[in-house]
């Protein structure tokens, strides 16, 4: 899809808040609903729209963690890090998945754009810890080994598929 | 076909109808659709049943209609969350109350012709314990000790058939509030009945509501805080998804009370199915006319919005919400004014949490009388609790107020995990304190937990056994308030970043004594001068750890060794070809763990053998090795 028709979506979303102020956050979650991540030019364009200032659309967009203003992998991993998870040994998971991933320092994205890899506070779905979602479908009572197991399933899956194209 | 407007008297008649429809139901099949049992994949179980029903010729329906297959069809309901997460996907038949759980796809066909057209119950999908099954709900522990007021609806009936919560004395409340009620008789009704917040504070509704509504006339604004944010707490996701229009019904009564006509619900990014069905229960109250313009004719107006955080933990504190609501970053402001005269768009605003706005109509239908007679003197009513860790019956729970921890973790709760110890339970997330074995026997209500440093909060009981290190939990709290911290308030933005410094180094052994006197006085400072009840109350664990586990810090900083986070200490040995009996460290050892006859190898007990070191440093043969 060209950026141009990122824009038009864009353009789209605001108007159908009625350009609404208050809308802000409901607007940049309609946005990364479709396009996983914030773009510059996106919030500029948000921001022209409501008339309200650049510097503005971004405080309010760094300020909650589930706005992302770079580009994520097809597939979002989110180990929940909340404290019944935790007491149920959930940061094993997550150092599993990020060796497996390979990932170092900030990054939180595979090299091949397939995974990125979150936390979550809370899912609220304590009852089933440890958990982690991947698109947001949950899976329940993880170990390290089996949410590996799941991440070389979709990657496989992946492959499949882009053989058959 | 123009819609015919929503009169008193047709609303009655409906629900005489619903009522007739619900009594003539036969048989149900209810299949938990709360988070935790789809995510164990109840929603496939559900269509499996349900085919397998059909194909067998079966008729079945799915909603409490006339025109669906009349009463005697089995009626599948997708209910919300049962409460019993651990033994998920639960299913469930109704009248005769037999209970299913670790229910799968692949035993879809032997329920359908066993149980569904037999009658008989299946012993391997029946809850066990100590040998014993249970056939029906009723009698198993983990509900039968319980007291579901808030929760009844949870897990029995169809979260998105508004005729169902209609059929059960759904808007009944509304309707004698907004019929036979004044403003002022309603919060003096909310006021008798001792309702207290169950977000955190516990403050009385009765008298915030009452403060909205002496306010001078204008637009008032009713929002319920839906932003659960306490890692370890569940129970308002669980009414929002199984019991939407509770919450809706609550909100109405609150805005006659205070004469609001808008209203807002916030509700966590990271709940998508409570958005959806709360999004669904308000479509359908706003198309049979509870909601909406000049309501059943009266004049009343009230028109229901959702908003969806985006994932701040400090949204949950009622200025950051109404800010965020606005479009604005969610930071709390400097109180007062108080919400009650200043909060959504500056205008008066009753603001209060999911299951607070659950206990609403049960208090209006039934009255303040009969909420007095549950829980204790001062603190009225049920609460629900989501009891999580390392506790046998994970899952969501209601009891009176002044039940004991010791009924909940052991008699509801069934104990604790692989049959180890308890040590300790954490209430109340992030801002409250921990519970240990002398609290056991305590009434859990807001005044008893306050005088032990510790809250209710909105109700997360996260149990911690004897292998659980405190001060790494302690650590773990401060972690992630540091990380919600909101960065507006100099005492909270620096000092949790400081104390999670101190605590870090502490948990890797480097801490010294010098870091506990410091992170006690920090905490008193953090506390005191933070702007907000994030900060405020984001040293509690601390606090209470440092207090009833000070031990464990020692273990840490003194000894540089924790037998929780570094596991045991290796087994000190005599090598016998080493070792020439010269009796050294059995004279040293502080235990007595050495024996040995002099001039033959020695050998140690290891039960008694503290491994202090005393005989290696001593053996003038290097005989004494570590294993």
């Amino acid at each position: 899809m060209g950026k141009q028709d990122v824009l038009k979506r864009v353009e789209e979303i605001v108007d159908s808040y009625g350009c609404r102020r208050e809308a802000l956050i409901a607007i940049m979650q309609d946005i990364q609903n479709e396009y996983k991540y914030l773009s510059t030019e996106a919030l500029e364009l948000v921001a022209n729209k409501l008339g309200v200032g650049v510097a503005k659309v971004y405080s309010v967009a760094t300020f909650y963690e589930n706005f992302s203003l770079e580009a994520k992998g097809k597939y979002i991993v989110k180990v929940c890090c909340g404290t019944a998870c935790h007491v149920r040994k959930s940061q094993p998971i997550y150092d599993g998945l990020r060796e497996y991933l390979g990932l170092t320092g900030k990054q939180k994205t595979s090299s091949d754009a397939m995974f990125t890899l979150e936390t979550v506070a809370c899912l609220g779905a304590c009852g089933l810890s440890p958990v982690m979602t991947v698109n947001d479908e949950v899976h329940p009572k993880m170990t390290p080994e089996s949410a590996i197991e799941l991440l070389e399933e979709l990657r496989a899956k992946e492959g499949a598929n882009h053989a058959e194209a | 076909m123009p819609k015919r407007k929503l009169t008193r008297e047709r609303l009655n008649a409906m629900r005489l109808e619903a009522k007739t429809l619900l009594a003539a139901n036969t048989r149900e099949v209810l299949v938990c659709a709360g988070t935790g049992c789809i995510a164990g994949g109840s929603l496939n179980i559900y269509d499996a049943v349900k085919k397998l029903c059909e194909d067998k010729g079966l008729k079945t329906r799915v909603s409490l209609k006339q025109e669906d297959n009349g009463g005697n069809a089995l009626h599948f309901k997708k209910t919300g969350c049962h409460g019993f997460c651990e033994m998920g996907p639960l299913l469930q038949i109704e009248p005769d109350g037999i209970l299913y759980t670790h229910v799968k796809v692949e035993d879809a066909e032997e329920i359908v012709e066993r149980t569904i057209m037999k009658g008989e119950v299946i012993d391997r999908l029946l809850y066990t314990l100590d040998g014993k099954s249970y056939a029906k709900d009723s009698e198993i522990p983990f509900y039968k000790l319980q007291k579901r007021l808030v929760l009844e609806n949870c897990g029995y009936t169809d979260a998105e058939d508004l005729t169902e919560y209609i059929a059960r004395d759904g808007y009944v409340a509304f309707e004698k509030a907004l019929f036979e009620m004044t403003d002022e008789g309603i919060c003096k009704e909310i006021l008798d009945s001792g309702l207290r917040g169950r977000g955190g504070a516990g403050f009385p509704m009765g008298r915030k509501w009452d403060s909205v509504r002496k306010q001078p006339k204008g637009k008032k604004y009713v929002v319920c805080n839906g932003d659960e944010g306490d890692p370890g707490a569940f129970m308002d996701r669980s009414i929002m998804e199984g019991n939407p229009h509770s919450i809706i019904e609550g909100m109405l009564i609150a805005a006659l009370a205070a004469g609001s006509d808008e209203g807002y619900i916030y509700v966590r990014a990271e709940y998508p199915l409570a958005v959806d069905r709360l999004r669904t229960a308000i479509d359908k109250a706003e198309k049979l006319g509870l909601l909406g313009d000049n309501i059943m004719g009266t004049g009343f107006s009230f028109h229901l919005h959702i908003n969806r955080g985006a994932g701040a933990f400090v949204c949950g504190e009622g200025s950051a919400l109404t800010a965020s609501i606005e479009g604005k970053r969610g930071m709390p402001r400097v109180k007062p004014p108080r919400t009650v005269e200043h909060g959504l768009w500056g205008q008066p605003t009753v603001l209060n949490n999911v299951e607070t706005y659950a206990n609403v109509p049960l208090i209006i239908r039934k009255g303040s009388e009969w909420f007095r007679s549950i829980g204790t003197e001062k603190s009225s009513g049920t609460k629900a609790f989501a009891l999580t860790g390392n506790v046998v019956n994970t899952g969501l729970i209601e009891v009176p107020m002044g039940t004991t921890l010791r009924e909940i973790i052991f008699d509801i709760g069934g104990g604790i995990k692989d049959g180890k110890k308890f040590k300790a339970v954490q209430i109340g997330g992030p801002a409250g304190g921990c519970l240990t074995e002398e609290h056991l026997d305590m009434p859990l209500d807001f005044d008893s937990l306050k005088s032990v440093g510790a809250i209710i909060g909105s109700g997360g009981l996260v149990v911690m056994d004897e292998d659980t290190c405190m001060v790494e939990t302690a650590r773990f709290f401060m972690s992630f308030t540091q990380n919600e911290s909101c960065g507006k308030c100099v005492p909270c933005r620096e000092g949790t970043k400081r104390m999670l410094e101190i605590l870090t180094r502490i948990v890797n052994n480097e801490g010294t004594m010098d870091d506990l006197a410091l992170l006690e006085s920090l905490s008193a400072t953090i506390s005191e001068a933070s702007l907000c009840g994030l900060g405020q109350a984001a040293c509690n664990p601390v606090i209470s750890t440092l207090k009833y586990f000070r031990d464990e810090y020692l273990a840490h900083v003194v000894d540089k060794h924790c037998p929780h986070c570094n596991g045991r200490k290796v087994q000190l040995v005599i090598d016998p070809s080493l070792c020439r009996g010269c009796g050294k460290c059995r004279k040293n050892c502080p235990m007595e763990a050495i024996s040995g006859e002099i001039r033959q190898p020695h050998t140690i007990d290891t039960e008694k053998c503290i491994k202090c070191g005393a005989c290696w440093s001593n053996c003038p043969f290097g005989a004494i090795r570590e294993e």
